[in-house]
């Protein structure tokens, strides 16, 4: 195991569903047997302002932030966002915004955040059964076929992209 | 990492709590401690949302006399309004243990200042543990629990949001005692605060606080992170973890029991390393206690005093650099919600171009644009002192303007005092007082309150009915109105009671739009409910 620390930041408005994106990815990054840290601000969140959770993982991981400008992936739930929020990447790091997905593909228009995540997830060393088992833990079962559809969408439209 | 499980701060306090038989857990909700008995509860714990800080803390007092180990929770500045009960407590001592966690927010997340708490650790007297991380946090609340029943004495567990609020790995190892069973035993020179008695008990508390002192030289909560002898650093806190990123080459003490401080080893450290450095995020508390010894270490640039540390800024600390750090981009600020029926109330306030005494929730975002119709905002429940004040002395065509704003759950929390101020000491023109109660203390996370008529767990109990608290005060002129926009009600009550120079309450009843859902839910759970809560005396059930 690498003992470089992957920095994750999720960016998007209160109510977007930033919070669950990183409980997803933490869960994930745990299941896989890292250390994992997730840090995020609550209380004023809620009301429609801005939110980002930052979420690192590795063998060792010390601070719960994501330093300005180490962001190795920066994911944003809202296309105002984006902006805000670019200085948090290093140089070289990947930018996911919704554009990276056809919507019109999805199962629900509700199902992008994952779809978002399915698309980060083809970056990342953790196998597709366990994204599939935060998934399902990480909301009602009735959500799961949904999620994995969209989930699998944004993995295969991301791996496609790194392999042209 | 195998079994670990990934908690947050607050989860993980009340996970040790949980463990350690914890009988009673009380407090009042405040970012960013309010998840610590929202999780206790869930596990099986007994948790009470109090009307406030103050009777949080007696509440677990009490407890704590009668044998029980408790806990109460509070942010910072909830720990002001709880202040008078710490100070005595540290005099009278405990049976069992009690646990007062006070959670910090520097950088002001969501919090009207940033107060360093630490400082009441030493101005009350009491021990102070300060974790890292999820495991430091499970770990220090069972080393609270095991202090505070070896001396006798409350310990303040003292956190901050990016603890509280950060998830990271936690292996729970479990409480090593068991809890005794709750029971009276009579202790009046120890507990009855006369000056006679209160006179032993100070000595009895400063003789308790050298012992632990002397027993925290070579405590366990403490270690150093052994490293280069050219740079030292000492911390505590989370920024032990910056510090570990920033610069793994250095030496580290990392204190955890931060006070009575371990000056010994602290002053054995300092003498150890060539560069020896204080990396405290705050008020420089550790700086100053190690150079009251005698003993030279530096400190921070006052630049860094402001706001939350982390890795850039501490890197920026160690080079001594007080350039202007980089701003960051502005996102967007928090607002009333697009569909809150109460934007009304601000926008009727603002038409007249009223003077508002604000207080703390959701409706100080109504200083923000579009309305801008707050101008004070101070603490908890000062919305009616502040209000009142300016009646006395304003010339009357302005006083005639001066509204006090509150809501549901503030008002519980300290507004009531304030109430029978007003009543009491009634301005020449009267006041309008006006409580906005959406049922739920919403800023916060919707939390239950007194007056929303159940318990923290949403269990229904008795109700603290607004308007007739409001009326047998004395307050004659009372008005319950629905907000809603489109409707002028409000609006013409708000111009009645301005023109009447009487004392006017004006409560604005509307659940927030956000809990609709929850609230239909836990009205259906009442109702199927058989229990009756005992001593029930209001008119209207649950």
């Amino acid at each position: 195991m690498s003992s470089k620390v992957t920095n994750i930041v999720v960016a998007g408005l209160g109510g977007q569903g930033v919070l669950k994106g990183t409980g997803i990815l933490a869960d994930v990054a745990l299941r896989a047997g890292y250390d994992v840290k997730k840090s995020e601000i609550k209380g004023m969140s809620q009301r429609g302002g801005s939110v980002t959770g930052d979420v690192r993982f590795g063998k060792e991981v010390f601070s719960p932030m994501v330093p300005n400008g180490e962001a190795d992936f920066l994911l944003v739930l809202e296309p105002t966002q984006v902006e805000p929020n670019r200085h948090l990447l290093r140089p070289g790091g990947v930018l996911i915004t919704p554009e990276a997905i056809n919507t019109d593909t999805l199962p629900h228009k509700r199902t992008l955040n994952v779809a978002l995540l399915g698309a980060l997830s083809a970056h990342l060393p953790m196998p597709e059964d366990q994204w599939l088992e935060s998934l399902r833990a990480g909301f009602e079962e009735t959500f799961f076929e949904g999620n994995k559809k969209a989930f699998l969408i944004g993995r295969k439209s991301s791996q496609a992209r790194q392999a042209s | 990492m195998k079994n670990g499980k990934l908690l947050s701060g607050d989860e993980a306090i009340a996970l040790a709590a949980w463990d350690a038989g914890v009988a009673l857990g009380a407090g009042y909700p405040g970012t960013p401690s309010t998840e610590i008995l929202e999780s206790f509860s869930e596990l099986g714990g007994h948790a009470q949302w109090s009307p406030n800080e103050k009777v949080a803390l007696e509440v677990t007092i009490g407890a704590a006399f009668a044998g029980a180990r408790a806990l109460a929770t509070m942010k910072h500045v909830g720990l002001n309004v709880a202040s008078d009960p710490l100070f005595t407590s540290a005099y009278t001592g405990v049976d069992a243990a009690l646990v007062v966690v006070s959670a910090d927010d520097p950088g002001m997340a969501s919090s009207q200042n940033e107060q360093d708490n630490r400082r009441y650790a030493v101005a009350a007297g009491v021990p102070m543990l300060e974790p890292s991380d999820s495991q430091e946090a499970y770990d220090f609340t069972l080393a609270a629990i095991e202090i505070s029943e070896r001396w006798k004495i409350p310990v303040l567990l003292r956190v901050t949001t990016r603890v509280c609020h950060s998830y990271t790995v936690v292996h729970p190892g479990g409480s090593k005692g068991a809890p005794k069973a709750a029971s009276f035993a009579r202790d009046i020179k120890g507990r009855v605060m006369i000056p006679a008695y209160a006179r032993l008990a100070h000595r009895k508390l400063r003789q308790k606080l050298a012992e632990m002192q002397e027993w925290n030289e070579s405590c366990q909560l403490n270690r150093v992170v052994p490293g280069s002898e050219k740079l030292g650093i000492i911390t505590s806190g989370i920024s032990f973890m910056h510090v570990r990123e920033a610069v793994p080459e250095a030496s580290v003490l990392k204190l955890g029991f931060t006070h009575p401080l371990p000056m010994k080893q602290i002053i054995q450290f300092a003498k150890s390393v060539k560069r020896c450095l204080v990396i405290e995020e705050g008020d420089p508390y550790l700086v100053e206690a190690i150079r009251a010894q005698g003993v030279w270490v530096e400190g921070k640039p006052d630049m860094y005093r402001f706001g939350e540390l982390d890795v850039p800024r501490v890197r920026r600390i160690l080079d001594n650099d007080v350039s202007p750090e980089p701003t960051k981009p502005a996102g967007k600020p928090p607002q009333l919600c697009d569909a809150c029926q109460y934007r009304i109330v601000f926008e009727s306030l603002r038409k007249r171009d009223c003077i508002v005494a604000g207080d703390i929730g959701c409706y100080t975002l109504g200083v923000l644009q579009p309305f801008e119709a707050i101008d004070s905002c101070v603490c908890m429940g000062a919305s009616i002192g502040v209000g009142l004040g300016m009646r006395h002395v304003l010339p009357s065509d302005q006083a005639r303007r001066v509204v006090s704003v509150i809501g549901d759950s503030t008002f519980v929390h300290s507004g009531i005092s304030g109430l029978v101020e007003m009543v009491y000491n009634p301005p020449p023109n009267g006041h309008v007082l006006i409580i906005l109660d959406n049922a739920t203390t919403a800023m916060t996370g919707h939390q239950e309150h007194p007056g929303t008529g159940r318990s923290l767990n949403h269990e229904p109990t008795n109700k603290l009915v607004l308007e007739d608290l409001v009326r047998a005060v004395g307050v004659k002129r009372v008005h319950v109105v629905e907000p809603r926009m489109g409707s002028e009600e409000f609006d013409r009550v708000l111009t009645e009671c301005l023109n009447s120079d009487e004392l006017a309450v004006i409560i604005a009843r509307r659940p927030c739009i956000l809990i609709v859902k929850q609230l239909k839910q836990y009205e259906q759970r009442g109702q199927n409910c058989e229990c009756d809560p005992k001593g029930a005396n209001v008119e209207q059930g649950n």
